[in-house]
């Protein structure tokens, strides 16, 4: 079901049938796994989530029944494998509700989705053109615009975050102006957990004749997404942190603007034909994918939309709301501990610093007991920077992880302060 | 918990806590920065050589307890050091983090022994060498910032 609105209304519908969590952690092999001696508790989600069997099995298949290559053998193998390949497109198409599956361009993952736009649209940036990004944005959504900047002579502008980490709205729309080619906002913030207001952006962002992309990588996994409602332009994510494999991700384009744009890199699959006097380009989404592409990745990628529409994503999304809510009231409770990240509208991460405790050594305690948290930057060096702080803690959630691992989770920064009293 | 304690020894959260010869040195004639960008860890190391002698050593910064701590033990052990038998010191200490034979000419690591512990944890062996490559840094009057990665 999607929401009229990608916005946080995924987590405020009438009462999903809950997820039965017990039961479907049993999808996931890796979670039997022990650490330490400990049985492992995964709350490293942002980084990349773990993968459900079906996945697993999505893969093995590929290669097992029907590997081949895509879109130009004429065997039986290659087509079984081409059908595969663009079911899963459709599968993509639909999770995201873009009007036409020659929206739904796959590459590597979000950083190849934004480099991709980033190479190619903004062939037409002029000296003096704009692009604005927020002060929350993951390195992949700063250093691409960047390179642009300094090959194109535009001018990157930063909208200011508050001090609980929300997006100023009024710094946002205060930086747009005539010169604003091009916006690229985070969807939710991968250090901080904050989701944007981005029909509100995007709105803003296109009274302006700006196009606006989003990096969807942390979103996707936890709230609805309708490229059509939000009307984005581009929306890119990785498959990886959606219980999909590595090495696969998606870009969404409106078709008016991905028609309209130059081919980023040469190669097969991408032509229509090839001389020495010039080439000509396939028609969408072929154009953008030249060479052979991670097929086993995109039908697994299909394979774990299936998993997360079965489960629904709005239960899902309640689920981890439920964790967060939880990790967010014992976090209040636990002395020397200061959260990074509270705004209003969040999901899914919980960032924090421990008081005279550097994240790193919070990191080798907290593996010892079995929990695996991420520590450091988590390339976002510039919101690191915001809050005055070198690196943080943060725990995400996933829809396998239960209250009780949110409890490990305390009772392991209980032994911090015991090593560090 | 013996695990963590075999890391995270008394001495170690001591010198984390209260970390000797620390803030700028006056009198300095080499200076060196050292960073971690996977952890942030950053930290500047001053040393006043002369004649060969490493007269003073500190250090500022921020790190975590092993890159602190590592920092405060090493300037403690280098004072007073030929430059010569502070690199063979340095020689020993990576040989007690790598668990590999400590090389003929490597000096007694005394104190810095409280450190062995960082062996069992691969990923935090950067942490407790950053002081020491910032030192070959300084030695050497490189510019560059050192980078552990």
């Amino acid at each position: 079901m999607k929401s009229t609105t990608s916005e946080i209304k995924a987590l405020q519908t009438s009462a999903p049938p809950p997820l039965d969590v017990m039961q479907l952690r049993r999808d996931f092999p890796i979670l039997e796994r022990r650490v330490h001696g400990k049985p492992l508790v995964y709350l490293d989600n942002a980084a990349t989530s773990q993968k459900p069997r079906c996945v697993i099995d999505s893969e093995a298949r590929y290669y097992t029944e029907c590997n081949a290559n895509i879109h130009r053998g004429i065997h039986r193998l290659s087509q079984e494998a081409t059908d595969a390949y663009e079911a899963a497109r459709e599968t993509v198409r639909c999770f995201v509700n873009a009007a036409r599956r020659e929206e739904i361009v796959f590459v590597r993952g979000t950083t190849e989705a934004i480099n991709l736009i980033a190479a190619s649209y903004g062939q037409h940036l002029e000296p003096g053109d704009e692009i604005l990004i927020s002060a929350m944005e993951h390195h992949s959504n700063i250093v691409p615009w960047q390179l642009l900047c300094a090959r194109s002579g535009a001018v990157l502008r930063v909208a200011a975050i508050n001090d609980a980490g929300e997006l100023d709205a009024a710094s946002f729309e205060s930086l747009l102006g005539e010169r604003t080619r091009l916006v690229a906002v985070t969807h939710l913030s991968n250090a901080l957990g904050t989701i944007t207001p981005l029909k509100q952006l995007i709105t803003l962002a296109h009274a302006y004749g700006a196009v606006v992309l989003v990096d969807g990588a942390q979103a996707v996994p936890h709230l609805a997404v309708d490229v059509q409602a939000l009307d984005c332009d581009f929306y890119a994510f990785s498959a990886h942190k959606l219980y999909g494999p590595t090495g696969s991700g998606v870009l969404y384009g409106k078709a008016a603007l991905l028609d309209a744009m130059p081919p980023w890199q040469g190669g097969g699959d991408m032509i229509r034909e090839v001389t020495f006097a010039g080439s000509t380009w396939n028609d969408l989404p072929y154009k953008f994918e030249a060479g052979t592409p991670n097929i086993a990745g995109g039908i697994a990628l299909g394979a774990a939309i299936r998993y997360i529409d079965e489960l629904g994503l709005d239960a899902i999304a309640a689920h981890e709301h439920a964790l967060l809510d939880y990790a967010t009231t014992q976090a209040a409770a636990t002395p020397g501990l200061r959260l990074i990240g509270t705004a209003r509208s969040k999901a899914s991460i919980l960032s924090f610093v421990v008081d005279g405790v550097h994240a790193h050594d919070v990191g080798t305690i907290l593996d010892m007991e079995g929990v695996a948290v991420r520590t450091g930057h988590h390339c976002a060096m510039p919101v690191m920077a915001r809050f005055g702080v070198p690196a943080t803690v943060r725990a995400s959630f996933a829809l396998y992880n239960t209250l009780a691992e949110v409890d490990a989770l305390f009772a392991a920064l209980a032994r911090v302060r015991e090593v560090f009293a | 918990m013996s695990d963590l304690r075999d890391l995270y020894q008394e001495v170690i959260i001591d010198h984390s806590r209260r970390p000797r010869n620390f803030g700028p040195l006056a009198q300095h004639n080499h200076r060196a920065e050292g960073f971690n960008p996977l952890c942030g860890d950053r930290l500047t190391l001053y040393l006043k050589v002369s004649d060969g002698i490493i007269e003073a050593a500190s250090f500022e910064g921020v790190g975590c307890a092993i890159s602190t701590a590592s920092a405060s033990l090493m300037t403690e052990a280098l004072k007073g050091k030929p430059v010569a038998q502070a690199e063979a010191l340095f020689a020993g200490f990576h040989a007690l983090l790598t668990g590999e034979p400590a090389p003929p000419d490597a000096a007694p690591l005394g104190k810095l022994q409280v450190l062995a512990g960082v062996q069992e944890f691969p990923a935090r062996i950067k942490c407790a060498t950053l002081a020491w490559h910032t030192l070959n840094a300084a030695l050497h009057d490189r510019e560059q910032p050192v980078s552990t990665e």
